[in-house]
């Protein structure tokens, strides 16, 4: 595939280069989360013996960034792609660099930097270590190895590679406001900015965020997704359970942004929210899916 | 003689880390040779972003058998000192021990014979002890491993005389192990495929080749003098900073430094936004011009040779700095349009601490105590510290400072002079949180001395009143730099506070008696002296603390000094002798002498010089001439070394003399423990 002259283009680029690694290429999780680290395909499977090789967009949602489409770096909903590759490959450093090559990034001409980055999540009770990778300054990708999720330290080592869509294109298309990132081709018939799919969205969202969200209502969410996340936990069911679980960090982060959780309790919040990780990772611990894998495939990889 | 280089590659070391692993990894290497009984002439470790090296010169390629003997317990000892000895000396059982007649006793002895053999042997062991124990700040496992390591290994060079040892690092888990070879791999992006290397220099000589300087001075002298010749063509000149130069050598095997420029539209942004983007977030050296002003030019630092000369790093590079700094004009821009008064309701809103309620409730007990601080500090005008104190945390709700919070108070500084507030007041915003550490500039100005001890004092009363004091390891609020600060502010300013007013709880002021003795002893005060003056105790202004301290040592430098202290050391033995025989001896002699019984010459001279000269050491002391009290006491030497010539104290015959005369050695103690506890001076 020839460089990407568009926002889409550099999603089927990346997409098409993990897809030639061998990755699964996974749609978005259909559920509002953070960080494409809370999609089941990481958080689930970098737990447990079994490989696991998968890559995909996520749309992720932080509503306290939104800043009503006047910040032209800043976003309330922003996509990130992920790759992770369990356990991680002993060249994935290289595998990665290939990525960049693909996308149009010439080692030859720029100036690529590993700059440690640990990386930490205490709503998932994870941790890893690793690095933010730079190019002529600017970040471009945050690269962690796994070590503990859900509190729980990990049997294998999942690589994970994320890569800051918006961020990276405006370093690629040399645009200083996400805005006015190509969206699609600009030769295209109707050409379309990033400005021109998603500036109302950031306008309506944020005022969502930090005005409008029923507070009442969301309280009584994040009880009922906790609750409910519990019984489906004592059910033995941990994927119901962890969309509850999502679902309730989501919530929590629409009320901090809505001002109405006071430092002290949030900290509580947070904990309440990986308590629920925690418990869905346990018992995901316990299904099928994370005992050594006995098919032929499994035992291929 | 024979070489053994050890090489360990890895993926990207934070650079933090390297020299400190470095240093690590030479000390558990000689140590390793040493337990083994192997000399060496040199050994030296150098770190690069993907790689530990290290080369021992002038080993043995054999070492000879020796023997050790351990002299064990008696014959017939305890059971458990035989166990203890037969563990010691990796013994079995006492049969493997012999029985030998010393002239004192027969005694269990143990030979141990150390086998020699070649050194090629002994140095896997050494690698291994190295993967197992350097104490990386932070260690991962990857892939399907268990191994630790700061980051992923990936090969292993250990070469000893030549050849490649035999042996491997571990990975566990499912993983193959690393064998130990002679290849590596030079720069990531300047060379291809696997280079073998034959010994040190062949492995110096062929990095080079590949785009990797291995010694991180070298890399730190070509960073210095690339910049340098950057900076002198542009006619700007380099900011030194050491700490960023160590952090860069680390972030690049093969260094090319790189002139930037920064949009001008930028340079009447402050100085201190601009560096500490450029610098902290983005690891560029500063420059300024001669008037000493910031310069609009940086050195970034690539770790690559760009085909086009660099045109698109630097391009990439100030790109990145023009997005950063535009945020930053934002703010300035927007942050001048709001009063720093008018700040102040939105810190009601920020939690300074759950326990401690707002940041506007901790402003209302600086702007109290800084008032009270205030009295002390002759100059300070009421007006101004309340003004000042009651604006000094506004800035932490401005744009600019929720996006760089390393230029809190910097900003509110700018802010006040913007809204031509008086110069007193901007400068005192601008120097609360100074001093920052040892090395930092400290207030000096009234109206910043109050604020700045305000804003520290408040600290450690509101930690101390919940609780949250430091431990050993601990201390998330920075209280010892608060203290630090305090006493630096108040010693360096001669500031007169009695502490101790501002104090709820007594340990607080033990707290600064502690951090006070480290400072002074750092400073090469003599340890002994620090603790006959705090041993006073109650001392609770730290300028007179200090003059005491100053007076102390450098009368302990003379020789009046010194002598005295033989005399008093007599005098002290004497009693406290006595008083070990006699527990209620010292209740019995704490009052003053009778005159009347004071027969001897030698006993009356020596209570009219104690006379003497606690009339002087009184007035001394009140007008804080400490030297003047220590020059009273020196004149107590003589009729105290007259009355050890003439005078027996335990005269058997007549308790009531005895007793007369330790009151008159007590008393030499008491008038001179009035200055300082001489009793805590070592000789």
């Amino acid at each position: 595939m020839s460089k990407p002259q568009c926002f889409q283009e550099l999603i089927l680029t990346l997409q098409q280069y993990w897809a030639g690694q061998g990755c699964v290429i996974l749609q978005p999780y259909d559920m509002e989360m953070g960080a494409g680290t809370f999609h089941t395909a990481t958080t689930l499977r970098a737990l447990g013996p079994n490989p696991w090789h998968a890559a995909y967009v996520q749309p992720s949602r932080r509503p306290k960034d939104g800043r009503y489409g006047d910040n032209p770096m800043r976003l309330q909903h922003y996509y990130q792609f992920q790759a992770i590759l369990k356990p991680s490959p002993t060249d994935i450093l290289e595998r990665y660099l290939g990525s960049l090559e693909a996308i149009g990034i010439d080692t030859t001409l720029h100036d690529i930097r590993f700059v440690e980055d640990d990386w930490e999540s205490p709503t998932l009770g994870a941790w890893g270590l690793g690095w933010e990778v730079w190019c002529d300054g600017s970040e471009i990708s945050q690269f962690t190895y796994f070590q503990q999720v859900g509190g729980i330290e990990v049997e294998a080592v999942s690589g994970e590679i994320t890569y800051g869509l918006e961020r990276l294109a405006m370093y690629l298309f040399d645009k200083t406001s996400i805005y006015d990132l190509p969206f699609n081709r600009p030769d295209s018939d109707v050409p379309l900015t990033y400005g021109d799919v998603f500036l109302q969205n950031e306008r309506e969202q944020s005022a969502y965020n930090f005005e409008h969200a029923d507070t009442e209502m969301l309280f009584r969410h994040f009880a009922d997704a906790e609750r409910e996340c519990s019984r489906m936990v004592e059910r033995g069911l941990p994927l119901p359970a962890y969309e509850q679980c999502i679902k309730a960090s989501h919530t929590f982060n629409l009320l901090d942004a809505r001002g109405v959780i006071s430092v002290t309790e949030r900290q509580s919040y947070i904990l309440r929210v990986r308590t629920l990780a925690k418990a869905c990772c346990e018992t995901w611990l316990e299904t099928e899916a994370t005992k050594p894998a006995t098919s032929a495939a499994g035992r291929a990889a | 003689m024979a070489e053994f280089l050890l090489e360990l590659r890895s993926e990207e070391i934070p650079a933090r880390m390297q020299t400190r692993a470095a240093d690590d990894l030479r000390r558990l290497v000689v140590d390793g040779l040493k337990d083994a009984g192997l000399d060496f002439s040199d050994a030296r470790a150098f770190a690069t972003p993907r790689r530990l090296a290290l080369v021992v010169d002038g080993l043995p390629v054999a070492r000879p058998d020796v023997s050790e003997e351990r002299r064990g317990p008696r014959v017939g000892a305890p059971e458990p000192a035989i166990q203890g000895f037969l563990k010691g000396a990796g013994l079995d059982s006492l049969d493997q021990a012999e029985k030998r007649d010393t002239g004192k006793g027969e005694f269990w002895f143990a030979v141990m014979k150390k086998k020699g053999g070649p050194t090629a042997a002994v140095l896997p062991g050494i690698i291994d002890t190295v993967m197992r124990t350097l104490p990386w700040p932070k260690s991962m496992k990857w892939s399907n491993g268990t191994r630790l390591w700061v980051r992923p290994l990936q090969s292993v060079i250990a070469l000893f005389d030549g050849n490649v040892l035999t042996g491997e690092v571990g990975l566990a888990g499912t993983m193959a192990p690393i064998r130990f070879g002679n290849t590596t791999r030079g720069h990531r992006f300047l060379s291809r495929g696997d280079i073998t290397v034959a010994g040190f220099a062949d492995y110096v000589a062929k990095l080079r080749a590949a785009h990797v300087v291995l010694d991180p001075a070298e890399r730190k002298r070509i960073i210095l003098e690339g910049a340098r010749t950057l900076t002198d063509e542009a006619q700007v000149a380099l900011k030194n900073d050491e700490g960023l130069l160590e952090e860069v050598a680390g972030l690049v095997e093969w260094p090319v430094p790189m002139l930037g420029t920064v949009d001008p539209q930028f340079m009447d942004v402050p100085p201190e936004v601009l560096t500490v983007s450029m610098k902290t977030h983005q690891r560029y050296f500063v420059t300024t011009m001669p008037n000493g002003a910031l310069a609009n030019r940086f050195v970034v630092v690539a770790n690559n040779v760009a085909r086009d000369g660099g045109k698109t790093i630097v391009e990439g590079n100030e790109r990145v700095l023009r997005s950063r700094l535009s945020d930053a004009k934002f703010f300035w821009d927007q942050d001048r349009k709001i009063t720093l008064e008018e700040r102040l309701p939105a810190l009601k809103q920020i939690i300074f601490h759950a326990s401690l309620g707002t940041q506007a409730e901790r402003v209302e007990r600086i702007v109290k105590l800084a008032g009270e601080i205030a009295k002390s500090i002759p100059g300070a005008d009421a007006a101004q510290v309340e003004q000042a104190a009651r604006l000094c945390k506004a800035d932490l709700v401005s744009g600019m400072v929720g996006e760089f919070p390393e230029v809190q108070g910097i900003m509110g500084r700018y802010y006040a002079l913007g809204e031509r507030l008086p110069a007193a007041v901007a400068e005192a915003i601008g120097d609360h949180y100074a001093p920052a550490g040892p090395n930092d500039r400290c207030p000096s100005a009234p109206v910043s001395i109050a604020v700045a001890l305000a804003d520290k004092l408040d600290a450690l009363v509101s930690f101390w009143s919940i609780g949250e004091k430091p431990t050993g390891s601990r201390d998330p609020y920075a209280l010892r730099r608060a203290a630090l600060g305090v006493i630096r502010i108040v010693t360096e300013n001669r500031v007169r506070l009695p502490l101790a007013t501002f104090f709820e709880h007594a340990d607080l002021l033990d707290f600064f008696a502690e951090r006070l003795k480290v400072q002074v002893r750092e400073k090469g005060v003599r340890h002994d002296v620090v603790d006959a003056v705090f041993a006073l105790g109650g001392e609770d202004d730290l300028v007179r603390l200090l003059a005491r301290v100053d007076a102390l040592q450098s009368f302990l430098g003379t020789e009046a000094g010194r002598n005295l202290l033989t005399a008093y050391g007599r005098a002290a033995n004497i009693v406290r002798a006595e008083e070990k025989k006699d527990k209620s001896l010292a209740a019995t002699i704490s009052g003053p002498p009778d005159v009347a019984l004071l027969e001897l010459k030698e006993e009356q001279g020596v209570a009219s010089a104690l006379e003497e000269a606690e009339r002087r050491v009184k007035p001394a002391l009140e007008t804080e001439d400490f030297a003047g009290a220590m020059q009273a006491l020196a004149r107590l030497r003589a009729p105290i070394d007259a009355f050890f010539d003439k005078v027996t104290v335990n005269v058997q015959d007549r308790p009531e003399l005895r007793l007369n005369r330790l009151k008159l050695l007590n008393q030499i103690r008491a008038t001179m423990d009035s200055v300082a506890d001489f009793s805590k001076i070592e000789g």
